[in-house]
């Protein structure tokens, strides 16, 4: 029962966590660099909701101070994710020109048709 | 004059980030090399006056941004271990510089040219950015600047191969930045602070009783640094990377990139988390003397069985990164002394190799061992600069890499471990092998076709390789300089902020 409870309350960390592992397993179970890039980005996503979930309190309310108000939730996780967020972008916009290229350079973007070619580097 | 001086931490950040968006206005190399050449020295300047300031001018600068009062502003904070690691990362970025002109005119395609000094600034700023910066956020975004940056410059090689490297370097660095990123939100979640002094204050005098996201954290923050160190099982991406990328930037990768990584995870194990925890409480120092030793002796083997220079050289430096975590793992003064005084002492080191062996391939288009058979005769200066690198990576007394050895066996002494000394003497003599190779090809063969028609290359590229080569001798005769402030900084972390 103590199980489920805790399964239930904190239901937002356990998708975090799967998101997390399941980001983290396509880049390392796929061989096409396109899929890889596509569990890098989930990998990445994960850790936005790490972040965001804990800065929520629930009746919090944006940190605008008014007598009518006591509880605030906390802005910053969301500035941090926001530039996370960048990053991310310009990662995942770095990877896919790098696959573009590497296309035209080998003519596929599957790992092992590459080795193939060039031999294991 | 003053003025400037309250705002040398933030300058030199600045300086490099202002410079690579001036250069990417260019589009010609050659303009684009000034303005970046330019602010690499300016940079340097600031950096040593920021260590002059912080070991004469009585301790470590609090820089704070805007109205925001620490801890919750962000802090830019110089002790004496970073102005120690921001000279050497703009040292190494001002050397090198001069050289690229020729170097890169050659080995990148002309359009391409001016964003090569882009990307070169920007990684520079974000490797200074993850240095001088006192929290744990800034170092995440700073990091990927510089990655991001890194990447590029990897692609940028002619070489097919480059964008492979490039791409495999970019999912693990990823990895790595995320990891670091996943220990910090613990960190955050459980203290509520990103300050690295504020987390290490909150934390509490170290214990035992670290609730389990602390632990996990370290775990994260460790793991996700390492990948980006090259510490032994993580660093396969690294040889490729090295191996492919154009001249200029494997010097100055090889020289600073994974030193800054090393010097963040002095930060977390010894400023964040404390000594006594670290290394008392949990086995951290068993897990990282063993990858170390593995790493010198692996790492090594890899280097003798590899034909190819620049690969046989990456192989190297992941050993060498063993010998620096070596001495972290010691977590006493003389093994951290070492550490830190490898963080330079082979920074110089591996850039006067890398530099050497981009000269070689400006004259013979090649970069396979046997085919650098007789280069000792037609490129004599560019092969003596080798030998004096080689020397001091093998650690020969005269040499920089003599001293880091030397302290990190006292430090090894000091703990009792005896058996690591003939390890770290073992390690070396294995050094000898590979060395030898280069040289027996150079030296002791006659001189084929290919090796006939070489010269010595420009001037330009000559002279930054022999005034590293002469500072790989300075710094193994006269360690006043390097020793000293590195002890301090050593010092500084085992006495720590707790």
């Amino acid at each position: 029962m103590s199980v489920i409870s805790e399964l239930v309350e904190r239901y937002n960390y356990f998708i975090t966590i799967f998101l997390m592992v399941a980001g983290l397993y396509v880049v390392i179970a796929h061989g096409n660099m396109i899929k890889k890039l596509v569990g890098l980005s989930l990998f990445q996503t994960s850790v936005y909701l790490l972040y965001i979930a804990p800065g929520k309190i629930i009746g919090g309310t944006p940190p605008i101070i008014d007598p009518a108000y006591k509880v605030y939730s906390n802005p910053l996780p969301h500035v941090l994710i926001l530039t996370a967020i960048v990053v991310g972008v310009a990662t995942l916009a770095l990877g896919l020109a790098l696959v573009v290229r590497i296309h035209e350079a080998y003519g596929t973007i599957e790992e092992d048709e590459i080795f193939s070619q060039d031999g294991e580097i | 004059m003053s003025s400037i001086e309250a705002h040398l931490p933030i300058l030199q950040v600045l300086v490099p980030l202002v410079g690579a968006l001036i250069t990417a206005f260019f589009r010609s190399g050659t303009r684009s090399w000034a303005v970046a050449l330019v602010t690499c020295w300016l940079s340097f300047g600031i950096a040593a006056w920021l260590l002059v300031k912080v070991t004469h001018g009585g301790g470590p600068i609090s820089y704070v941004m805007g109205p925001w009062v620490v801890p919750q502003g962000i802090e830019y904070r110089v002790d004496a271990l970073n102005a120690f690691v921001l000279v050497l990362v703009t040292a190494v970025g001002a050397m090198v510089m001069p050289y690229a002109l020729k170097s890169v005119a050659q080995e990148v395609d002309p359009h391409r040219q001016a964003w090569f000094y882009t990307m070169y600034l920007l990684c520079l700023s974000g490797l200074l950015g993850m240095t001088v910066t006192g929290d744990a956020f800034n170092v995440f975004v700073f990091m990927e600047i510089s990655s991001l940056a890194t990447y590029v410059l990897i692609a940028l090689g002619r070489h097919r191969r480059g964008l492979l490297a490039s791409y495999q370097y970019l999912i693990v660095g990823t990895i790595g930045a995320t990891m670091y990123v996943i220990g910090v939100a613990f960190l955050y979640i459980v203290t509520g602070s990103l300050n690295l002094a504020d987390i290490a204050s909150r934390l509490g005098p170290a214990s035992a009783e670290f609730s389990r996201p602390v632990l996990a954290a370290l775990a994260f923050l460790t793991v996700g640094v390492c990948l980006k160190l090259a510490l032994f099982p993580l660093h396969v991406w690294l040889p490729n990377a090295y191996a492919y990328a154009p001249s200029v930037a494997t010097s100055f990768l090889a020289g600073t990139a994974t030193k800054v990584a090393v010097y963040l995870l002095m930060r977390i194990f010894f400023s964040v988390y404390g000594v006594s925890f670290t290394f008392d409480s949990l086995p951290v120092a068993d897990v990282l003397l063993v990858l170390s030793v593995a790493a010198m002796f692996l790492a090594s083997f890899s280097a003798i069985f590899e034909s190819h220079a620049k690969r046989m050289l990456a192989h190297s430096s992941v050993a060498q990164i063993g010998y620096i975590t070596l001495g972290i793992s010691l977590a006493n003064q003389a093994g951290l002394t070492s550490s830190i005084v490898h963080l330079f002492n082979h920074a110089i080191t591996k850039a006067v190799l890398f530099l050497a062996m981009g000269a070689v391939f400006y004259r013979i288009r090649s970069l396979r061992i046997d085919d650098f058979a007789g280069l000792g005769r037609t490129m004599p200066w560019t092969m003596a600069v080798f030998v004096v690198g080689g020397l001091s990576i093998i650690g020969v007394p005269g040499t920089a890499g003599f001293i880091s050895k030397w302290y990190l066996a006292i430090g090894a002494l000091e703990k009792g471990y005896w058996p690591l000394l003939f390890l770290i003497v073992l390690s070396s003599l294995i050094a000898v092998v590979y060395i030898g190779k280069v040289v027996e090809a150079a030296y002791f063969r006659d001189v084929t076709e290919r090796t006939a028609a070489a010269r010595e290359p420009p001037a330009s590229m000559l002279v930054p390789m022999l005034v590293l080569a002469a500072a790989t001798i300075y710094f193994g005769l006269d360690t006043r300089a390097t020793v000293d402030v590195s002890a301090a900084a050593a010092n500084l972390l085992l006495g720590g902020s707790r």
